[in-house]
């Protein structure tokens, strides 16, 4: 299992051929309350860096790029009804969609943990 | 993601006198109307709002001008630029009203208080200096005007908070919504912007800095900043100035003439009366109403609203989540042909028409203290 970010403050597993993606806790905590996603569409097919969701807070609207091409699996059911498990939990409960990756060597142009720490770091 | 967030950090913004226990209570401060304003604490928007909604909020205001209006002709004076009855006004009544431009459109919105010697007046802090101007330009030479120099200014909102401020002032809870009066040098009115019940503090710096620490120490006070602030007036149906109001709206345009006083209707002689009475007679070509969506994504300010044929009727003033009721809610302005409560609309937003309906406002009860 490997974790991969992006400087859009997207976090996107990696278990096989399966990408779990979902917002960091840095993003979800400048966000602030969440109240509403749109999720993407089972089977929709998604390019890197292309709109894959929204995400919805009190004061804002934030678009969610998908880190990696592939075709949507999955999408989280929970954030319907709970939509503030992105605010208690970003990279658990909190994730957004799953995909089957399509194109691995996109993964290299992502970031690793530390260098996402780095990252946010300097953008504070 | 990406997200534009506001940092308070590199702007050279004015502070209020509170500013020391903002910092201290980890608010997140952004830039509002010149200043350094808290937004939210770390509880967030959604806490904040649900617990002034269910105990008492406190909110630094101090952003937003005072002023008094002092001399025998200030009643005369005030009434050419406000549309309200001054005149029919007792010491310590308070009235919701405008400064009217030529046009009969609005300047800004204010809380106008009687008082022995003339009138205090709370005016919007994005709208201090046009404010101001305005006032010399048109006060005769015998009115004089008194710009408080940065005073604290509280609000302290919610069901609690009658409850809480008994403690400090005895027999502040006798006052009625809409009145207010002096407790030494501090001045209470039973006054807000959020719907509920609640007081509006105006005192020197040092008595309303020690106030505003003996109020948060008293457990049922919770600091609630801008971002809860504007949930809540929005909830409560009441415009904010630079979204449902100025300079090309007038007050029957923002359904706030019932502002307008009944002897103002029948006499005028107020800036923009002849527009103004006209409206008032005719009816208007478009208005503000309320509309409310099922949950979903949120129309924001500047989404298009079209009738249900698709075409654009209108437009949102102010969009956002409603905490109480768990659904997008907005204010906007449509063409007075599908402004009737019950109409069904769309809002344009993301690309996408929502259904939204017209609804009567407030979109939550107002729990204000009135006999």
């Amino acid at each position: 299992m490997m974790m991969k970010y992006t400087d859009q403050h997207e976090w996107i597993r990696i278990e096989g051929d399966t990408g779990t993606i979902g917002i960091t806790e840095y993003a979800a905590h400048q966000l602030g309350d969440v109240v509403f996603t749109e999720l993407p569409s089972l089977g929709k097919v998604m390019a890197q860096g292309s709109e894959a969701a929204v995400v919805e807070s009190v004061k804002a609207a934030s678009e969610i790029y998908a880190p990696v091409s592939g075709e949507v699996i999955e999408i989280n059911k929970a954030l319907e009804g709970q939509p503030d498990l992105i605010n208690t939990d970003p990279v658990g409960a909190g994730w957004f969609f799953k995909i089957k990756i399509s194109n691995f060597a996109e993964l290299d142009k992502l970031m690793e943990e530390s260098a996402y720490e780095a990252f946010i770091g300097t953008s504070h | 993601m990406q997200n534009e967030a506001l940092n308070a950090s590199d702007i050279l913004l004015a502070k209020t006198p509170l500013e020391k226990i903002h910092h201290r209570l980890g608010a997140k401060m952004v830039p509002f109307a010149g200043y350094e304003m808290p937004i939210q604490y770390p509880t967030g928007i959604m806490a904040e709002h649900h617990h002034t909604r269910q105990s008492a909020g406190l909110f630094d205001v101090s952003h937003m001008g005072a002023v008094e209006i002092i001399g025998d002709q200030a009643t005369k004076a005030l009434e050419n630029l406000i549309p309200c009855d001054l005149a029919e006004m007792s010491c310590g009544e308070i009235r919701y009203g405008v400064f009217l431009l030529e046009s009969g459109c609005v300047l800004d919105d204010l809380l106008i208080t009687r008082r022995e010697n003339g009138y205090l007046l709370v005016i919007n802090a994005s709208r201090k200096s046009e404010d101001i101007k305005y006032l010399q330009s048109h006060l005769p030479a015998d009115v004089i005007l008194r710009v408080w120099e940065n005073p604290v200014m509280i609000a302290l909102q919610g069901p609690k908070a009658a409850d809480v401020l008994e403690r400090f002032y005895p027999k502040v809870s006798s006052l009625l919504f809409m009145t207010g009066k002096a407790f030494e040098n501090t001045w209470i009115s039973r006054s807000g912007y959020t719907g509920e019940d609640g007081f509006e503090i105006l005192a020197p710096q040092e008595e309303g800095i020690s106030m505003t620490e003996k109020l948060l120490a008293e457990s049922e006070v919770k600091p609630i900043g801008l971002g809860a602030r504007d949930s809540l007036r929005l909830e409560a149906g009441l415009c904010l100035y630079g979204h449902e109001l100025n300079e090309n709206t007038t007050p029957v345009e923002a359904g706030i003439a019932w502002s307008i006083g009944k002897r103002r209707r029948q006499v005028g002689e107020f800036l923009g009366a002849d527009r103004i009475l006209a409206q008032l007679k005719e009816g208007v070509s478009c208005r503000r109403v309320g509309m409310a969506l099922l949950p979903g994504s949120i129309p924001r300010e500047g989404a298009e609203v079209l009738s249900e044929k698709g075409n654009v009727i209108g437009f949102v003033s102010s969009g956002g989540h409603s905490p109480t009721l768990g659904h997008p809610i907005s204010m906007g302005y449509v063409d007075q042909v599908q402004a009737a409560i019950g109409t069904d609309v769309l809002i344009q937003v993301r690309g996408q028409a929502r259904a939204a309906k017209v609804v009567k406002m407030p979109f939550v009860p107002h729990a204000y203290f009135k006999k």
